[in-house]
């Protein structure tokens, strides 16, 4: 599809940066998706699919979809109970509350696992109470889930403020007027008006909470089919000098992703006039 | 069923929006509320749709106290300037959405709401657009959407904000008559804001006048032209002239020694301004404020000339065009002599 007022590059200047432009995608991104793949298949396909035989890669599997499971619709909840909030009411510390927001974004994945073992660790605020009361969240699933939470809250809510607030409350308060109650003018009304976004946010959500590193590095202890999730798992493997088996189910996180990607462009392309404008991702 | 709004009172922080307004309509009344943005108007329609709530004050509709009831329970229906339909749906499931959303007891059968929603659309003329979806539609068949899903709920009363705020002006006078002859129809108590008052002086009833939150007059539009209460509602009703007089036992006494019946609350003053409307003065050849024209324009029957006084004071004036000398044009120097003036209060005076 080409743009009114584009031309073919017809210099020779543009085509040099065209050129390059290509080279540096295909070094920067296509190359290393390919040697994913091909590191992983380098030994035959029997040894590929050996790799996700290891019941510790099955584990990871099941403990990365457990943790997408619980956090996705947790974030997907709280996102629109945001961008309902800041989008159809006008209250103090309305701004505050966007920049909160917005703050996973800017601060290190680092960060946000250390928030939690500082809170929960042993040594942390709560850590002491915790323990004496028999309860652990740190190196648990417990606190994978608590820093994937923290990395992925924006991404609903930041895909629905700005819809929603081009949307504002009009249709809203003409359902109330028509004699819908709270939760009726939320699912006939409130609700279909968002749904692509928000399933475009979900998509954007659960991709970053499977591949999410550096957060639940920090809170996961690493034990082997307990708290590895796929991410973790790779490294570990990768450290093992296991090529095969870390570059298997780094291929499968690579898919997922290539999934998302597709599903992702396929709303853009259908649903582009109900997406929000404000995209940033 | 009658409405009766007495003493309400709405702040927001340190503005008040409505100011001990009173006002009653009769059962099957269309009442237009008119009045600046910001005059309160559709703050008070809100209240009466239950959209917001008074700070103080009584609603009664039907003797019923309508602030204890929620919006549901009112069974007002309300249409909104920027129509908001529901985008997803279609036009009859628009129309339906009042029904298809009562609790099961009061809910119509499937057939009962479908047939309804026939009947509306052929009401609003609009038969055979109901599967198209408001994006698809004009402004003006937009709102007609609009005025049959509100219609839909068998509302005991008719609130209209504003609706034709949106749309052009053929489409505007075409839809108003439109308006008036459904409401002749389903016989339904109506309060129409606008803040165009040719519009509410064609379509309604009573007219209630709204400045500052507060009421400045409530009468027919005859009535209100022909005896405005304040100065406000004089200059809000049409094209206004201002005369600095005298008032003398009803009379006012111009600098230039010509005089003109006064009308309005003060009979006796010794400084006021006399206020007049354009086609209510003469040219005269002595006696009048000397004036130059700058400028004409022809207004089908009438011409507007456009004049200014030595001292920069600018008049309107509307001449039949059939009674004026065809030399008259723009540089021509005339006397104005306004027939008759009417005198406020200067505390009210703007």
């Amino acid at each position: 599809m080409r743009s009114v007022g584009l031309k073919r590059p017809a210099s020779l200047g543009a085509f040099l940066l065209l050129a390059v432009a290509v080279a540096w995608l295909a070094v920067v991104i296509v190359l290393p998706l390919i040697s994913v793949f091909a590191e992983a298949l380098r030994k035959g396909v029997g040894e590929y699919l050996e790799a996700f035989r290891d019941p510790d890669a099955q584990a990871a599997i099941r403990l990365t979809l457990l943790v997408a499971g619980i956090c996705v619709p947790l974030n997907a909840v709280f996102g629109l109970a945001a961008a309902w909030a800041v989008a159809k009411f006008d209250f103090r510390g309305k701004g505050f509350l966007l920049t909160l927001i917005d703050l996973p974004f800017s601060i290190s994945p680092v960060i946000s696992g250390l928030v939690w073992v500082l809170l929960f660790g042993a040594n942390g605020w709560f850590g002491p109470a915790l323990e004496a009361a028999g309860i652990r969240i740190i190196f648990t699933v417990s606190a994978l889930v608590l820093a994937t939470l923290l990395v992925t809250l924006p991404f609903v809510a930041r895909e629905l403020i700005p819809l929603m607030a081009e949307q504002g409350a009009d249709e809203e308060t003409a359902a109330v007027t028509l004699g819908a109650g709270g939760w009726t003018t939320f699912t006939r009304v409130t609700l279909p008006n968002v749904k692509w976004a928000l399933l475009y946010g979900v998509l954007l959500c659960t991709a970053r909470a499977m591949g999410e590193f550096g957060a639940v590095s920090v809170v996961s202890g690493h034990i082997r089919g307990k708290t590895n999730t796929m991410p973790l798992h790779v490294e570990v493997l990768y450290n093992e000098y296991d090529f095969v088996g870390a570059f298997a189910v780094a291929s499968l996180l690579a898919g997922l992703a290539l999934v998302t990607l597709a599903l992702k462009t396929g709303l853009e392309w259908r649903y582009a006039g109900e997406l929000s404008a404000g995209r940033r991702h | 069923m009658s409405l009766s709004v007495e003493n309400v009172s709405k702040r927001f922080g340190r503005f008040a929006a409505l100011d001990r307004v009173s006002l009653a309509a009769v059962d099957g009344e269309f009442l237009a509320l008119l009045g600046p943005s910001g005059s309160g108007k559709t703050s008070l329609l809100r209240v009466l749709a239950g959209l917001s709530r008074p700070d103080e004050g009584r609603v009664l509709f039907g003797g019923e106290d309508f602030l204890r009831l929620s919006p549901r329970e009112r069974r007002v229906g309300m249409v909104f300037q920027h129509y908001a339909l529901f985008r997803h749906m279609t036009v009859a499931d628009n129309v339906a959405f009042g029904l298809k959303v009562r609790p099961r007891r009061d809910r119509p059968p499937g057939t009962e709401i479908a047939a309804r929603v026939k009947r509306l659309l052929a009401l609003v003329q609009l038969e055979g657009l109901d599967k198209r979806y408001p994006a698809q539609l004009s402004g003006g068949q937009r709102q007609r959407v609009a005025l049959a899903r509100a219609l839909a709920i068998e509302p005991r009363m008719l609130l209209l904000d504003e609706p034709f705020g949106a749309l052009d002006a053929k489409v505007r006078r075409e839809l108003r008559r439109w308006l008036r002859q459904i409401h002749d129809e389903t016989g339904v108590t109506t309060v129409f804001v606008t803040h165009d008052q040719e519009e509410a002086m064609d379509l309604a009833d009573r007219v209630v006048v709204l400045n500052a939150g507060r009421v400045e007059q409530i009468g027919r539009p005859a009535e209100l032209q022909a005896a405005p209460a304040t100065a406000f509602v004089f200059d809000f009703l049409g094209d206004s002239n201002r005369l600095p007089c005298k008032v003398v036992d009803g009379h006012a006494m111009f600098d230039g020694g010509f005089s003109a019946p006064a009308l309005g609350p003060v009979r006796d003053a010794p400084h006021a301004v006399a206020r007049f409307r354009p086609h209510e003065v003469d040219l005269a050849v002595e006696g009048g404020v000397p004036v130059t024209i700058t400028h004409l324009s022809a207004r089908g029957a009438l011409i507007r000339a456009e004049c200014q006084a030595e001292d920069g004071a600018l008049f309107e004036v509307d001449l039949l065009r059939d009674a004026t000398p065809g030399s008259l044009a723009a540089g021509a120097k005339v006397r104005l002599r306004p027939r008759r003036v009417f005198v406020f209060a200067e505390a009210a005076a703007t």
